[in-house]
């Protein structure tokens, strides 16, 4: 009764350090020679996946609740490219303010529907996906929309601050600010109650319906950030931003522990699993794979990662 | 002495359909009283009506004497009355002890962080107090028993009720020593001077436990009696509507 040998959640909860370690090593051996471990290489990589980890720290929230995103991708096209829009008439402080508004107001409306008409959220977010990825294009007319406000470029971009770049400092926030949330206060732990036994959390007098409006509305938040530190460092906004992120924060997040079908979540997993998704991507260009062939590749190592971290222990 | 919780007149209708007409009763503090009846008696409406998830249709809820009118579940638990469901309620990925404060977490400091040091160590007095034999505060409640978890149950249940705890059905998937411990548990509550009303289809825990045993039969109230001055066959006969 009282074994204090940890328990098969905890030990599933370590895979993702486990797989970034055999991925690591794997890359270092391989690629000792083509500046995987140059410290350039491995801050790029931090750089790329920082609007992925952005997301993935939301979708912990989302997911812990029992529900899902799948409209995150389409949201961070939408948020930048209004905010780039915004930014050209406005200045961009009103643009930064438009692009998290942008994403907010989706998360608003997914998590209005979700939690007051109780539909399921896999299909309400798959439908606004479509409906914002579609707003996406029609506003942009399918072109680039350029980003020239250099201290917003500074800021969500290529600028740093005491030598530390500034896509490290807003990961590191986010992350930081993410965990505290989601560990350490009763709203934190009314999303895990939530996921875990709705019912349970209804009787317990925990608000139901706002904690899954509000991780929605979260979720939009961070695609909204994720948005503007695409539009930073790339110096333009376009319809195809966020595009790729949505298989990859998913599975960042699944293979960093947290629970697909709500009750259990791990923000440190999931920037873990996001860096592992990063390395993954820059270990194969630097193998000079083709574009198709990282894609399989990829799918096939998200596909065994979530196998065994989503295997339920037997009971 | 004002009865804890006096009901008076209960009527309550779905629709056409009557489940429950003009039921009274009165409970005392450190009094266990036992609702017995078939299946679809109507037990679970009356326990729902009296932790605020149905209004009754007619009729008054007297708490302490004062007409209560529960808008809900939460009006009912600032109240004082505690439910221990069927179905426990329990988070089970949760740890034992926030399960214990379940939508009550304490906080501290000033960005409002969850006080775990406090849950912890109010749950381990608890837990002994009760003697409710788990690994650990910290242990996750999938990881335990049927008994340990319906002690976890009573025990949140134990925590916070200030007058009046509900028990729908508490040790029907529990086998013959957890059953026992559960029922030590619940005498434990009598002890700290609580009212409690108890739906069981065990006679026998029934006659263990109650002061007093009320019984229901398709929405009516059959009769209240004393358990020392009654036994197992006309409570039976009183259930079934067939003499003994």
């Amino acid at each position: 009764m009282t074994s204090s040998l940890p328990t098969r959640a905890a030990l599933q909860g370590l895979i993702v350090y486990a797989g970034f370690a055999l991925i690591f090593l794997f890359f270092s051996a391989m690629l000792w020679d083509r500046g995987f471990l140059s410290a350039q290489n491995l801050t790029n990589i931090i750089l790329q996946t920082a609007p992925a980890t952005v997301l993935a720290v939301g979708l912990v929230f989302v997911l812990a609740a029992g529900e899902i995103d799948l409209s995150f991708g389409a949201a961070v096209a939408l948020a930048a490219i209004v905010a780039a829009m915004v930014m050209r008439t406005q200045g961009w402080p009103v643009g930064v303010l438009a692009g998290l508004a942008t994403g907010m107001a989706v998360g608003l409306v997914n998590g209005a529907i979700v939690a007051y008409a109780r539909l399921p959220s896999f299909l309400v977010t798959l439908a606004t996906m479509g409906v914002i990825a579609g707003a996406a294009r029609e506003m942009s007319g399918l072109q680039s929309i350029p980003v020239t406000a250099e201290p917003f470029i500074a800021i969500f971009g290529g600028g740093s601050l005491l030598g530390i770049p500034s896509l490290v400092l807003w990961t590191i926030g986010v992350v930081v600010v993410g965990h505290l949330a989601f560990r350490e206060t009763r709203y934190g732990a009314h999303v895990l109650a939530v996921g875990d036994n709705p019912r349970a959390a209804l009787v317990s007098g925990i608000r139901v319906a706002r904690v899954r409006l509000s991780v929605l509305v979260l979720s939009g938040a961070c695609a909204g950030l994720a948005g503007l530190l695409y539009a930073g460092r790339l110096q333009a906004a376009r319809y195809t931003l966020g595009e790729s992120d949505l298989m990859t924060v998913i599975a960042a997040v699944i293979v960093g522990g947290t629970a697909l079908n709500g009750g259990r979540g791990t923000i440190p997993g999931a920037l873990v699993g996001s860096l592992m998704m990063g390395m993954l991507s820059n270990g194969l260009i630097l193998m000079g794979l083709s574009v198709s062939w990282q894609m399989m590749i990829k799918g096939l190592i998200i596909l065994i990662a979530v196998a065994v971290s989503l295997r339920e222990p037997n009971r | 002495m004002t009865p804890v919780l006096q009901l008076r007149n209960i009527r309550k209708s779905f629709g056409g359909v009557t489940a429950i007409q003009d039921f009274s009763l009165d409970l005392h503090a450190g009094e266990v009283v036992a609702l017995v009846g078939d299946n679809g008696a109507g037990k679970s409406t009356l326990i729902k009506m009296i932790s605020g998830v149905y209004a009754p249709t007619a009729g008054d809820i007297l708490l302490d004497g004062q007409p209560a009118s529960f808008a809900d579940a939460s009006v009912a638990r600032e109240r004082g009355i505690e439910v221990v469901y069927q179905d426990l309620a329990l988070a089970d990925q949760q740890s034992v002890y926030m399960n214990l404060f379940l939508g009550r977490e304490p906080v501290k400091g000033p960005f409002g962080l969850l006080d775990r040091k406090r849950m912890i160590a109010e749950t381990e007095a608890l837990v002994k107090e009760l003697d409710v034999r788990i690994p650990s505060a910290s242990a996750t409640i999938r990881d335990l028993s049927g008994g340990q978890r319906q002690g976890v149950a009573i025990a949140r249940a134990t925590h916070w009720a200030k007058k009046l705890v509900l028990l729908d059905e508490p040790t029907a998937a529990l086998g013959v020593a957890e059953t026992a411990r559960v029922e030590a548990t619940i005498k434990a509550l009598k002890a700290r001077n609580l009212a409690i009303f108890i739906i069981s289809h065990s006679l026998d825990q029934v006659f263990r436990l109650s002061d007093r045993i009320c019984v229901l039969r398709r929405g009516q109230q059959i009769g209240v009696r004393e358990t020392a001055k009654t036994d197992k066959n006309e409570i039976i006969a009183m259930i079934t509507g067939v003499a003994a």
